[in-house]
């Protein structure tokens, strides 16, 4: 329901008579408009610099934020600080005929008063994830969104395929952050896992990103653990938690930081997100080398 | 900065700082204030030079309309907009300290920032449902600030009143300062809640938690502008009846001073003017604090140019925590209210660390 409505409220909108040059509607519900299609892109945001360069057009970004790092030509563009602390002076130097960040950065306001055009998305779901391909394919014109939604689909109709029909399903836990904040199923993870056939622990109702009690999860008792791997030593050491079956069983999927970027960016990566989390739902119970709850010793230092 | 030390007992009000000055009128206050204008021009100077791009030749501004665009939109607002949110900050701080007879009242200890951002919190909470809808910005920010800069208003004067009452009364220093940091952490608390409550608000939050002035433009100077000459003038007319009050309550009642009505102009004024500055810039810490204790090192005074003094002086802290905040690591840059609570935070151990200052 709520995602129908969100879906129909930020439905792109562009105008028929090409005439007029590109006009779309962004997520504020502020039409922006070009005689011709942008040249010059700042990225603010690290899954919308990966959408433009998905859509073929990496070569017109001249800017993005100091989080973006991929595709790896884009670690030799200006980084423009954080979505946070955006850099203004610096991005309005740069000349950008659009500037794409995420809905709710008060860097929008500064730069309409500036008079350069504001891109800003707000990416909750794979339905949103889709919206803003095809919007930036419009604004940019380049690239074929649709061929990448339909890879991209083909991508994770392969991953359900290749976990098959688990009886019964796998109850995951996906911690975003050590708040612990949960991958709902209604975010994009949590859609992924849902494709997948597997069972999250946390209720829709709550939200994309809710905020859990780790009793919680203690109770809830999940089968299997998704986690960056920064956190996952600590898993153990959370009162109660050696009890989860999944820490018991050994079923903790840690992601390197390069794997977290693929899982946690709503961007065209979904697919490869989607074949990361089979595997990890495939793979085999991995003990550590060093039991829980002995931590990794630590190299000293020399002196 | 060296004070003699006979200058350092200047806030116990058993003093009568009215009698220093009266030995040597106005001299010392002209130069005071004359130091202070010529760094806050030199300050707003560096603050139009020093950016990112260091190559940017301002002097050719007129050729060069990006260079002039950055000068004139982002780097002048910037730069005023900071001496200007530091003035009422400082304002403020006198403000506190005079009317609380407390060397350590201050807009964060007595929790009317925390208020305040909670105003902030809250309108933007409501804002962000009013935006869904679309279109908001259409009419202008004008309207927008206003109605933020009020709400803030709101927030930062019954967080004082709240902590004025808990402490009941503003007589017992200790009681006063304990409520300020009860009613601070609390009201931060529901700050924190509202934006748990509505993640979409977390994002602009944020940045006002963190304190930033690389988001001011001419309308936020323009609103501060006039509330800082408002309450200035109001603060300076409240002058002499502070003198009296630093005298102590009774003092100042035989004097014929109506107490409780300049205390409650006092809570207004400190109230309006931290929610001013907190709704254009975020939490800005240890400016309200810092700056009426640099005066008061400085130059024994009146409570009227204290007042003028400690505002100025809160802009130059502000505005050159600022620049500094663009040069240390430039091109990046560090987030202002990170820089005034490590200068402000580092100035105040060293207060701390000669015994005779702080009464």
């Amino acid at each position: 329901m709520l995602l129908i409505a969100c879906a129909c409220a930020a439905q792109l909108w562009v105008s028929a008579a090409s005439a007029q040059g590109i006009r779309v509607q962004d997520d504020r519900g502020v039409t922006v408009q070009w005689a011709q299609a942008p040249q010059r892109v700042v990225s603010l945001l690290p899954s919308l610099t990966e959408s433009v360069c998905a859509l073929g057009a990496c070569g017109r970004l001249v800017g993005v934020d100091r989080y973006s790092n991929f595709p790896d030509q884009v670690r030799q563009l200006p980084q423009l600080g954080g979505g946070l602390d955006p850099q203004l002076e610096r991005v309005v130097l740069l000349k950008p005929d659009v500037v794409l960040v995420a809905l709710g950065t008060r860097v929008v306001e500064p730069l309409q008063r500036l008079g350069i055009p504001v891109l800003a998305f707000d990416t909750q779901n794979m339905a949103d994830v889709e919206r803003v391909l095809r919007l930036l394919q419009q604004v940019l014109n380049s690239g074929n969104a649709d061929s990448l939604i339909s890879t991209m689909h083909a991508d994770i109709q392969a991953a359900a395929d290749r976990v098959g029909p688990l009886q019964p399903k796998l109850r995951v836990y996906y911690e975003v952050s050590p708040g612990p904040y949960a991958a709902g199923p209604a975010s994009f993870m949590g859609q992924l896992l849902s494709r997948l056939g597997a069972d999250n622990i946390v209720q829709a109702s709550l939200g994309a990103f809710p905020k859990l009690n780790p009793e919680f999860v203690v109770r809830a008792n999940p089968d299997l653990i998704l986690i960056h791997e920064a956190h996952a030593a600590g898993l153990a050491k959370r009162v109660g938690w050696t009890s989860i079956k999944a820490l018991q069983t050994h079923r903790v999927c840690r992601f390197t930081p390069q794997q977290s970027d693929v899982l946690e960016r709503p961007g065209p990566r979904m697919g490869q997100a989607a074949q990361m989390l089979a595997n990890c739902m495939l793979a085999q119970p991995q003990p550590e080398k060093h039991p829980y709850p002995q931590a990794l010793p630590k190299p000293k230092p020399s002196m | 900065m060296t004070a003699p030390p006979k200058l350092s007992t200047a806030d116990t009000p058993a003093q009568t700082p009215a009698l220093t000055q009266a030995q040597n009128p106005s001299l010392p206050i002209g130069k005071a204030l004359g130091a202070l204008v010529l760094v806050s021009v030199v300050g707003l100077l560096l603050s139009v030079r020093v950016g990112p791009d260091m190559g940017l030749d301002f002097w050719r501004m007129g050729s060069d309309p990006a260079a002039l665009q950055i000068v004139q939109d982002i780097r002048l607002p910037r730069g005023l907009g900071a001496w200007l949110a530091g003035a009422l900050l400082g304002l403020s701080g006198a403000l506190a300290q005079a009317v609380f007879r407390n060397p350590l009242a201050d807009p964060y200890l007595l929790g009317s920032a925390s208020g305040a951002a909670l105003g902030v919190a809250w309108s933007l909470v409501a804002w962000s449902t009013v935006s869904a809808a679309g279109g908001v910005l259409a009419w202008g920010g004008v309207s927008i600030k206003l109605g933020m800069t009020g709400v803030a208003f709101i927030g930062a004067l019954g967080a004082v009143l709240l902590t004025v009452a808990l402490a009941r009364g503003v007589q017992h220093t200790l009681r006063l300062l304990l409520a300020g940091v009860v009613v601070g952490v609390v009201l931060g608390a529901l700050s924190s809640l509202l934006m748990l409550i509505k993640p979409e608000a977390l994002l602009r939050m944020q940045s006002f938690m963190w304190g930033s002035t690389t988001y001011l433009d001419w309308v936020d100077c323009g609103l501060m502008g006039l509330v800082w000459v408002l309450c200035l003038s109001l603060a300076v007319c409240l002058g002499r009846p502070l003198d009296a009050l630093n005298l102590g309550q009774d003092a100042a009642q035989s004097l014929g001073v109506p107490v409780g009505r300049v205390r409650a102009a006092c809570l207004v004024l400190l109230s309006l003017a931290t929610a001013t500055a907190v709704a254009q810039t975020g939490l800005i810490a240890f400016v309200g604090l810092a700056a009426p204790h640099m005066v008061k090192r400085w130059l024994p005074l009146a409570s009227r140019p204290w007042l003028v003094l400690s505002a100025g002086m809160g802009g130059v802290l502000l505005l050159l925590a600022d620049v500094l905040s663009r040069a240390l690591i430039a091109p990046q840059e560090l987030p202002v209210g990170i820089m005034t609570a490590v200068l402000g935070g580092g100035y105040l151990l060293w207060l701390m660390r000669r015994p005779a200052s702080l009464g």
